[in-house]
């Protein structure tokens, strides 16, 4: 069984911006899972569909099936805030909380009610090392995050959500504004750490889906064109579409 | 197009008229007219200060009045107005700020939301003295409170609600909205979002409103004129059924219903009346800059 089972998924928003049009897939855990494809493309739709971060926006219709295990994600009676917790998210800007590093790591164990320093230095400590930040910061961590760069914002945004220690990671463009060194960083992050998470990744390139991915789905308007192993997909395009997107003919 | 067709369309201005010399006459304008602004507050400043002065010693601060207000203190009317703007802040901050949060955070946008936002812009343009019968109406009467301390502040806090809730809603919204979806994506509640980030960044925003709001109601007197403020009182109020004096009432007996007044009592009156408004006007600067310069984003 595969860990999200998604069927016939369609998002419609009430200004007819960004849809999502009948897509079915299924991911793996522990991969990487990479979603190519323009902007406009219902990428950032079909990640906020996986954590429910969609309720925030203006959704005129949801429909289909987006099994996590045993919970369909559609459900309007599911847990949000107990499955944010276990699907966490990246956004494409570094957006630090206006709190100190520590804090900004600390803050989704300290809202769901852990109250140890002992356990909060801890899991903090672990996220920054995870994030490939903690070398770079240990020494003040009592600082405002706003002082960082915009690279090391952004691996603290990494680190923020890996301190829940959730089932999945949810990346949105994480290096679209960031620096070569930042991004490799990021890279191998997601990475080494594949092995304890799975990640579904917008990227920024299709040069970076080829460094991390093992799954690729192609989304085009909407539809989900081709989803193929990343050695298939790159290789032996199925879709003529696919083809002239990975040659750069349109995107 | 060659060189003289572009002079004929462009014809360059000359003489005093040239576009330079109209922007600096500009500039000019604009400067007089600012100094023209800031002049008659200083002017005020200044002669309130000359003229009051003289009275201020430890005596006229802590004394109760004497010879019908002709000498001894205005202590009775400082406290009194103390006890009005602690009054109006126990009623108004909260409920001020609770309506403030419901507004910015949770009110759906729709036809209700915005007939209530065009209802409390336009409560601020209400003339004060329509509070104070309002006050008389429902607090003194209705409710049998009496003239005094506690219908005073409810009139007052009713005056000085739209004034908080519309400057702390401002504060709220001016708090980024990626902040809130950061928050919520970590699994926190909207209401642990507004408490652990939104009000903390908003905090200077809503102190600067609500001291702005409570600033107004201890210089009013239409609002408590009917409901709480009394003439003369040979003691201070004892509980918040009591009438209480006040310095903006005060200042309006002993300048048109005392016959002999000596003059620089009522400057001194202004003058401390003046003072409090200044100190918690200083009060509220200093606690925007302070969190300006600690602002994270």
């Amino acid at each position: 069984m595969s860990l999200f089972e998604i069927y016939d998924l369609t998002v419609e928003y009430s200004d007819g911006t960004e849809s999502l049009q009948g897509v079915t897939m299924n991911i793996e855990a522990n991969e990487v899972t990479c979603l190519i494809g323009p902007a406009g493309g219902g990428k950032s739709t079909f990640l906020r569909v996986l954590n429910r971060l969609n309720d925030l926006a203006d959704v005129k219709k949801v429909s289909g099936k987006v099994m996590f295990k045993d919970m369909n994600l559609l459900d309007p009676k599911i847990d949000v805030i107990d499955l944010r917790r276990r699907i966490g998210m990246v956004f494409a800007r570094p957006l630090p909380l206006p709190l100190s590093l520590y804090e900004n790591v600390a803050y989704g164990l300290r809202t769901a009610g852990e109250r140890s320093k002992a356990k909060l230095d801890r899991a903090v400590e672990q996220a920054l090392r995870q994030a490939q930040l903690w070398d770079e910061v240990y020494d003040r961590l009592d600082a405002p995050a706003s002082r960082l760069s915009g690279g090391q914002q952004q691996r603290l945004c990494l680190a923020r959500t890996l301190s829940l220690e959730p089932e999945v990671v949810l990346l949105d463009e994480p290096t679209s504004a960031l620096d070569p060194i930042s991004t490799a960083k990021i890279e191998s992050s997601i990475l080494e750490l594949k092995e304890r998470y799975t990640f579904i990744v917008a990227p920024h390139s299709i040069q970076q889906a080829g460094r991390i991915a093992d799954h690729v789905a192609f989304f085009l308007q909407g539809e989900l064109v081709e989803y193929q192993p990343a050695s298939e997909i790159f290789t032996r395009p199925r879709d003529k579409r696919t083809e002239d997107y990975l040659q750069g003919r349109f995107g | 197009m060659n060189h003289n067709d572009f002079n004929k369309l462009y014809p360059r201005r000359t003489g005093l008229l040239t576009p330079r010399n109209m922007e600096k006459a500009g500039y000019a304008g604009l400067t007089v007219l600012t100094i023209l602004t800031v002049l008659p507050i200083i002017a005020v400043v200044i002669y309130i200060l000359v003229q009051g002065a003289p009275a201020i010693s430890p005596s006229f601060i802590f004394d109760m009045p004497r010879d019908g207000m002709r000498a001894g203190g205005i202590w009775p009317a400082i406290v009194g107005t103390i006890y009005l703007t602690v009054g109006t802040a126990i009623f108004s901050v909260p409920l001020g700020i609770g309506a403030a949060i419901y507004l910015a955070e949770y009110a759906p946008d729709n036809r209700v939301t915005q007939m209530i936002r065009i209802a409390i812009i336009n409560l601020s343009g209400i003339p004060s003295v329509v509070y104070g019968l309002f006050g008389l109406g429902l607090f003194v009467l209705f409710l049998k409170f009496g003239s005094s301390i506690l219908a005073a502040s409810l009139t007052l806090s009713i005056m000085t609600l739209p004034v908080i809730i519309s400057t702390t809603e401002e504060a709220l919204r001016a708090v980024p909205h990626a902040f809130r979806v950061v928050s919520i994506s970590l699994g926190a509640t909207r209401w642990e979002t507004i408490r652990r980030i939104v009000l903390p960044q908003a905090l200077p925003g809503i102190v600067t409103g609500v001291i702005l709001g409570l600033e107004r109601a201890a210089g009013e007197t239409a609002p408590i004129l009917f409901t709480g403020a009394a003439f003369f009182l040979p003691r201070l109020p004892q509980s918040p059924l009591d009438p209480t004096m006040a310095l903006p009432y005060h200042l309006f007996v002993i300048s048109t219903q005392v016959p002999g007044m000596p003059v620089q009592i009522q400057y001194g009156t202004v003058l401390v009346l003046l003072v409090f408004v200044l100190g918690m006007n200083l009060i509220a600067t200093w606690i925007r800059s302070r969190a300006r310069a600690r602002r994270q984003w």
